[in-house]
């Protein structure tokens, strides 16, 4: 059975392409036939993040129109042979996309057997969004700890509860997932963010995992690879873990509390 | 040859007449008054556009007959169906308004047909000075168990029953009473077509705005109170009074 996944937000910049990334590469890693899909058309990044932006002859518009094949159009992975990604299209506007023409190019990437499916959303609630939600099974998303960016997630939450296919056909919801990213323990503690608590007490929402700010994710986006293939790095790990947890693997939370430092820093390094 | 045979599935009979029972608003009226009857009906209907929109009504015109005034039904059909209803049916008609109807495919109902209970007939009798429709109360309760997110709109004819959170930028509306089991943080409105004794309750008042017939309170108004504890709202001489449930 395939399971489409939605990399969502609301608000832009907050980390759906990174996350988009990084979790196709790990659900390949762990040996699962994977596709990631770039819904953003017009800006395109995920190309950009994969490193595979040279190699885009064909792009989802392209097949929507007919103009490709879907197997023209799917770029394999350079260093995972079960990861396929879908560029978007820079030349054309959103309205370039349709429902149909989505829903066929999901249709087909299940009869080839593509287990996941990682739609990344752009940023807002227009169709675009709307298109890469609306056949989703699972909603991971992906929130930033600050109000605006809350507020923003729980407004895409009403939306896949309310417009998307599950909810039209009364099929059971779409399961929801909380991602919160560039989570800085510091800045929580300064009360310039958010807490993990204070947003899962916003939202009630089932919390896969929470991503650290770090200067990994900008390395790793520079050099076209995704962060999870940093296994140094926190931010990569944090990836790993929550590939894992959502696989079904007991990992517990990480990067939510400060790091300990030393005995010198915990009496005079924090007021 | 009747070819369309074919297209049945075996034996199965091509039709079947079921009895079934269902909730529909009657609209009572007490002014023959075309253009103010329009009026009102579209301030309801834009009360709650979502509930209203392409709902069935069954309108009532004994009180006019009662009072010799006569009424354009063809007129009245067409004023319905402009403020976005659906007229099903025609009750309390004399024989020449019920002849109207029927050449308009609209069905007669008898006068009692449809049961009112006593506190409803009481509301008419008051509501007769008023020369203002009012729809008649539906009592049913709509349960939610999932979070109403930011940018959503629920309307219940009767009792609301939200066993999640309401988010803030969410709005729910009741005719009747409103049961919020989790944070309620957006906007909640009970008796919104004029139900004074309907009531909120609510396990964590953080609300937006809080609504008993149209009087309300927004959260400036509520800064003193203590979230995550059990209160009922309720309507006393036009004042919202929340209070503690121990
Ligand atoms: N965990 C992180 N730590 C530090 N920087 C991050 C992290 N996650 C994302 N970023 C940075 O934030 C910016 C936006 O990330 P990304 O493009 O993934 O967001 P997006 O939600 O896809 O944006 P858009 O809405 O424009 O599509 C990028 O510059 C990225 O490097
Ligand atoms: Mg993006």
């Amino acid at each position: 059975m395939t399971r489409i996944i939605v990399v969502t937000s609301g608000k832009g910049g907050v980390g759906k392409t990174t996350t988009s990334a990084a979790i196709a590469m790990g659900f390949a890693k762990k040996g699962h036939k994977t596709a990631v899909i770039d819904f953003d058309v017009g800006l395109r990044n995920l190309d950009l993040i994969m490193g595979c932006e040279r190699r885009v002859v064909y792009d989802i518009v392209n097949v929507i129109y007919g103009e490709a094949t879907l197997n023209q159009a799917l770029i394999k992975d350079k260093h995972c042979e079960n990861l396929y990604i879908l560029p978007a299209s820079q030349t054309r506007d959103k309205d370039a996309l349709s429902q149909e023409g989505v829903g066929q190019i999901l249709e087909e990437l299940a009869a080839k057997d593509f287990k996941y499916i990682v739609c990344d959303s752009p940023a807002g609630i227009e169709k675009g969004a709307h298109l890469a939600m609306y056949f989703a099974d699972d909603a991971f998303v992906v929130t930033n700890p600050e109000v605006a960016s809350v507020r923003d997630s729980d407004r895409m939450l009403g939306i896949l509860a309310s417009k998307s296919r599950r909810a039209e056909q009364n099929l059971e919801p779409i399961k929801e997932y909380l991602l919160l990213t560039r989570y800085s323990p510091e800045r929580v503690r300064i009360g310039e963010m958010l807490s993990v608590a204070d947003v899962q007490d916003i939202l009630s929402l089932h919390l896969l995992g929470v991503i650290p700010e770090s200067k990994s994710v900008l390395t790793a986006s520079n050099s076209g690879t995704p962060v999870i293939l940093d296994e140094k790095s926190d931010a990569g790990q944090a990836y790993v873990d929550i590939v894992a947890r959502y696989l079904g693997e007991d990992k517990p939370h990480r990067f939510i509390e400060e790091e300990k430092k030393g005995l010198f820093g915990k009496f005079f390094g924090s007021k | 040859m009747p070819t369309d045979s074919q297209k049945m599935p075996n034996n199965s009979p091509p039709l079947e007449f079921k009895s079934g029972s269902f909730s529909v608003p009657i609209l009572i009226l007490f002014t023959n008054d075309l253009k103010f009857i329009g009026q009102q009906l579209h301030e309801k209907v834009d009360l709650a556009p979502e509930f209203f929109k392409n709902s069935p009504l069954i309108f009532d015109v004994q009180e006019l007959n009662k009072q010799s005034l006569d009424v354009d039904i063809s007129a009245l059909v067409i004023v319905i169906r402009q403020a976005g209803l659906l007229p099903t049916g025609i009750r309390g008609g004399n024989i020449p308004q019920n002849k109207i109807a029927v050449e308009l495919f609209i069905p007669v109902y008898s006068a009692h047909s449809i049961n009112i209970t006593p506190t409803d007939s009481q509301k008419q009798k008051q509501k007769i000075i008023v020369p203002e429709p009012i729809v008649d109360v539906i009592t049913t309760t709509t349960m939610i168990t999932r979070p109403i997110r930011s940018g959503q709109r629920i309307y219940a004819a009767g009792d609301l029953v939200v066993l999640a959170q309401v988010s803030a930028g969410a709005e729910i509306m009741a005719e009747g009473n409103i049961h919020v089991y989790g944070s309620l943080r957006g906007r909640a409105l009970a008796g919104v077509q004029g139900n004074v004794n309907a009531r909120i309750f609510c396990s964590d008042l953080q609300a937006e705005l809080i609504s008993i017939a149209g009087n309300y309170k927004i959260s400036d108004d509520m800064r003193d109170i203590v979230s995550k504890k059990f209160v009922q709202v309720y309507l006393q001489e036009h004042t919202l009074i929340i209070k503690d449930i121990e």
